[in-house]
């Protein structure tokens, strides 16, 4: 079903000094107290972790809690700040797809693609062969989503112990890990257009709309790089 | 709470599998050395690069009792330290913690 050694492989790539295992974890203990002090149970924190793993709509979830949404408003706010998830997924599995495998590989596996696994999977793909890359994604995914599920699970059980002064801390690592990590992505002039464009235009759409900037601003710069990128050939 | 936390979560769920969901359908159909792969490639790096922009800038939650020009001087020193590290992940990772300690119990 899954090949183990590829799955192996994939679930020990997180094991590494630099993984992200770190930012992610210290991100889901934040996301476990907060829940915890929005009045989940634990069954329903890891429940939550479980079945969304994407940070920012879980934050989206939490923020509409407090200020009594609808489940329809909830449903939109938690798509528009997640639709990144769309092209991520896009750019990803065209790289993975092996006639030999069975399609609900795909479809399940795609739930892992958040962020921390996508980029891992991005730097490391060639390393593996074609047909096996869906094995290894799959326990880059496991593992990253064992992590999230563990942070949660301490976050709610040290939320009384988690003071504003550690939650703040908690809160930085987050942007400033991935933004490391996608500045170190900046290989080709394709991608580091895209994510050069991507921190310019993404704050900028903020005051045209709040609730569109990440998708207008991220689309924009994202087809400006692609058309600079093609038309010097890439 | 006026809507039920189970209920909140499998919406929350629901919304964020239809993008995986539709993403997957669509690389079927996707070759991974067309043009249209390469435009996907760079929509998903720039919409990451805009969303994690957009949390140092204008951030939700606790980063927003942090002054901007804190938040900017921990992330440029942060991004220094990256690279003087030689593109080492766990270093400016720390250093970002401490420096925002330092630089806020200052304020």
């Amino acid at each position: 079903m899954v090949n183990i050694k590829y799955f192996l492989q994939g679930f020990n790539s997180i094991k590494r000094l630099d993984s992200p295992a770190l930012a992610l974890g210290f991100c889901f203990i934040a996301i476990g107290a907060l829940l915890k002090n929005l009045g989940f149970s634990i069954q329903e924190s890891i429940f939550s972790t479980l079945l969304t793993y994407a940070l920012p709509g879980s934050l989206v979830m939490a923020e509409s809690l407090l200020v009594g949404a609808s489940l329809l408003n909830i449903f939109l706010a938690v798509w528009l700040v997640n639709a990144r998830l769309y092209p991520m997924t896009v750019s990803l599995m065209p790289l993975l797809l092996d006639k030999s495998q069975p399609k609900w590989k795909y479809y399940v596996s795609c739930h892992f693609i958040a962020v921390s696994a996508w980029l891992i999977m991005k730097s490391n793909y060639q390393s593996v062969e074609k047909k096996h890359r869906i094995d290894f994604w799959i326990g880059i995914g496991t593992a990253t989503w064992s992590v999230a599920i563990l942070g949660t699970a301490i976050g709610f059980f040290a939320a009384d112990f988690l003071n504003k002064d550690i939650m703040i801390g908690l809160a930085v690592v987050n942007p400033v890990y991935f933004l490391c990590m996608m500045v170190g992505a900046m290989k080709t002039i394709q991608i580091s257009l895209s994510v050069i464009f991507g921190i310019i235009l993404g704050p900028l759409f903020f005051f045209i709309s709040p609730e569109w900037s990440i998708l207008f601003g991220g689309f924009i710069a994202g087809t400006i790089a692609f058309l600079v990128g093609e038309a010097r050939g890439s | 709470m006026e809507v039920n936390i189970i209920l909140a979560i499998i919406v929350t769920s629901a919304a964020t599998y239809l993008s995986r969901f539709l993403g997957v359908v669509t690389s079927e159909k996707i070759k991974e050395t067309s043009k249209i792969f390469r435009w996907f490639n760079c929509l998903a790096y720039s919409t990451l690069a805009a969303l994690i922009a957009r949390v140092i800038i204008f951030p939700e939650g606790n980063l927003l009792e942090i002054d901007y020009s804190i938040r900017f001087i921990v992330v440029f020193v942060s991004l220094l330290i990256f690279y003087l590290t030689k593109k080492n992940l766990v270093y400016p990772t720390v250093f970002s913690v401490i420096l925002l300690s330092i630089l806020s119990s200052l304020d």
